[in-house]
């Protein structure tokens, strides 16, 4: 990654932070009430919740778009609230549904708003610009110089998460990002902020009211209910598998044990071995090795471990060798960072029992089952995790499904 | 009429070229110094209401009083004030821009996106940066579209400026000796030169405004997708 981020990220700490609005009481909507969590350094933090229970007011108070009634946000150990709003916010990178791009601006500088305002040099500026663009997968020569209108919904919401970064802000906040888009952009902008995110490691705080992205983008996890109460503040997994309250486990849906499977991925199963021969092996002893095998199927492969087809053990020759027209259409492939919930979806889309592992060179490893991961789905607590950090999705298999 | 002489005596037109050409300037002249004033005045007086809207329907109430005013009497009401000067025309010329103008700027802010102007905000943009960067660029198609109502009704008005004097009457002085010498040439050149001049403004504005907005014309070639 070309990026000259200095992995840079700052705490953020809500210390008993209220928000009132005059009209009335503390149910108003967007109120906060008494608001302490602690996001640390380099985490991505997702505040959920229905619509009104103040999470953007939230979000918004960090930067001081909104100021609270009461209680203090600190960044990095200082109180927001004792610094320039100017300086605070420019150190702050802010990304909302709407993007809000400046329509009379070209794209470059859109995303070179917050550097210009910093005094940066103009070459330096338009290198930044460049750099950000590339990093955000647009080609800056095609971009540079459009105008927002002249973007797809998707293509500007790149160009907003552009604009956040340009000053290598040691914060981010996020307003809803994706969610004007598609789901199918959507599903490739959360991957790729994801993916982004491993190089930059910033502080983030994501506002979301759907809890699938609220788990999938989530280090943490801030369920707040109305009134601007904080139900339950923890990792996905603690979210999912220990609902604090009726009102959380209602939110996460009853099929909270399902979507837990995407929080775990191939990687964290013990692969089943799978029987391989190549094609002109000697079919009497690939038979054999076969029928040792409860699984009913060879799996053929190429030189480089590759797989080629199955080949049901009952139509194996008992002399001669093997023939690679014997092989029936594959099983989907899946790799190790594929979650359990794709995996199991390509599973049933196929409506095979068993997915073959592959490794980067395509190589296989094992055999996913559909009966390994009911087993999964049916252990009960979660083992605690060392790194309570899940791995940003990225793999190639949930890619391909989703487009 | 008479009618011992042609409909346009080109003559007439030929021998007096440099007073056609003064008046002329003297025409357009009046009309811009009144429309930049005017636009300076109602810039400040839309800014007041940005800060607080409050004022809009204060201002816009006595900026509609104001335009409700004949021109002739208002004209007339100055003399005593300001004699026979240029002022005399300026003010009230002025003060008929104010309407137009006070509005369209208003409005033209009014188009700015409120998240747009949240996204500036966010990224710590002061209020002034702001205004001179975002939403000053972004209100220019209205604020143009009031300039070019303004001086074209201006350069209009500007002929009635003649009644109250012959030392700056520019186009207008043609048309009232014309009529009191029953010169038709000399109504046709001040009609005709008058429309000349507000299509010519019109058509500079329009260019003006181009020129500052072209993301509006990137609009037409959108991408697909």
């Amino acid at each position: 990654m070309t990026t000259e981020s200095a992995h840079r990220a700052a705490t953020v700490e809500f210390r008993h932070v209220t928000k009132r609005y005059a009209t009335s009481g503390p149910g108003t909507p967007g109120a906060v009430n008494d608001l302490s969590l602690s996001v640390p350094a380099g985490r991505i933090c997702v505040l959920v919740g229905p619509s009104g229970c103040g999470k953007t007011t939230s979000l918004k108070m960090v930067n001081r778009l909104i100021e609270p009634t009461s209680g203090q946000i600190l960044l990095d150990g200082v109180d927001a609230a004792t610094r320039d709003v100017t300086d605070l916010r420019r150190s702050i990178g802010y990304v909302i549904q709407q993007v809000g791009l400046f329509p009379h601006q070209t794209i470059g500088e859109n995303v070179a708003t917050v550097p210009r305002l910093l005094g940066w040099p103009e070459a330096r500026r338009r290198e930044r610009a460049e750099e950000l663009l590339r990093l955000v997968g647009l080609d800056p020569a095609t971009y540079r110089d459009r105008y927002p209108t002249q973007l797809s919904g998707g293509e500007r919401q790149r160009v907003g998460v552009a604009r956040a970064l340009a000053a290598d802000p040691p914060i981010m906040l996020m307003d809803e990002p994706f969610g004007a888009v598609d789901p199918i952009v959507r599903d490739r902008l959360q991957n790729e902020f994801l993916r982004l995110q491993e190089d930059l490691a910033k502080t983030i705080l994501f506002v979301t009211h759907d809890i699938d992205e609220a788990i999938k983008m989530g280090d943490l996890v801030a369920v707040f209910e109305n009134g601007g109460v904080l139900a339950q503040f923890g990792t996905p997994d603690d979210i999912l598998s220990n609902p604090a309250s009726d009102f959380v486990a209602r939110f996460v849906g009853s099929d909270r044990g399902l979507k837990r499977l995407s929080l775990s991925r191939v990687a964290d199963l013990e692969l089943r071995p799978v029987v391989t021969a190549r094609p002109g092996d000697d079919a009497a002893d690939a038979r054999s090795r076969a029928h040792a095998d409860p699984f009913h199927y060879l799996l053929l492969v190429d030189e480089a471990n590759r797989p080629i087809g199955w080949v049901d053990q009952d139509e194996i020759q008992t002399n001669g060798s093997l023939d690679a027209g014997l092989a029936i259409p594959m099983s989907p492939l899946l790799d190790r960072r594929t979650t359990l919930k794709d995996a199991l979806s390509m599973l049933l889309d196929a409506d095979v029992q068993a997915g073959i592992v592959v490794d980067r060179t395509g190589a296989v490893r094992g055999l996913v089952t559909v009966d390994m991961i009911a087993e999964r789905l049916r252990e009960r607590a979660p083992e605690p995790t060392t790194d309570p950090v899940p791995e940003p999705t990225s793999e190639p298999a949930s890619e391909a499904a989703s487009s | 009429m008479t009618d011992d002489r042609p409909l346009i005596d080109w003559t007439w037109i030929v021998e007096h070229l440099d007073d056609i050409w003064f008046r002329t300037g003297q025409h357009l002249s009046l009309a811009l110094i009144s429309v930049v004033a005017g636009f300076a005045i109602s810039f400040a007086l839309a800014l007041l209401v940005l800060r607080d809207r409050r004022a809009y329907g204060p201002i816009t109430g006595a900026a509609g009083v104001l335009y409700t005013i004949p021109s002739l009497a208002l004209f007339a009401a100055l003399v005593p004030i300001t004699g026979l000067s240029t002022l005399t025309a300026v003010i009230p010329l002025t003060l008929y821009t104010l309407l137009i103008l006070v509005r369209n700027i208003v409005a033209g802010f009014d188009t700015v996106p409120p998240d747009v102007r949240e996204a500036a905000d966010a990224m710590g943009m002061t209020r002034l940066e702001r205004l001179r960067r975002i939403e000053l660029p972004l209100a220019i198609p209205l604020i143009v579209a009031g300039l070019r109502l303004a001086t074209v009704s201006t350069i209009g008005l500007v002929m009635v400026v003649t009644l109250i004097g012959n030392n700056f009457g520019g186009l207008g002085l043609f048309i009232k000796e014309g009529i009191q010498a029953f010169f038709a040439t000399k109504v046709y050149v001040g009609a005709l030169l008058s429309v000349g001049l507000a299509v010519l403004a019109d058509v500079v504005l329009v260019r003006v405004e181009r020129g500052l907005t072209p993301w509006a014309r990137a609009r037409a070639d959108r991408a697909v997708g």
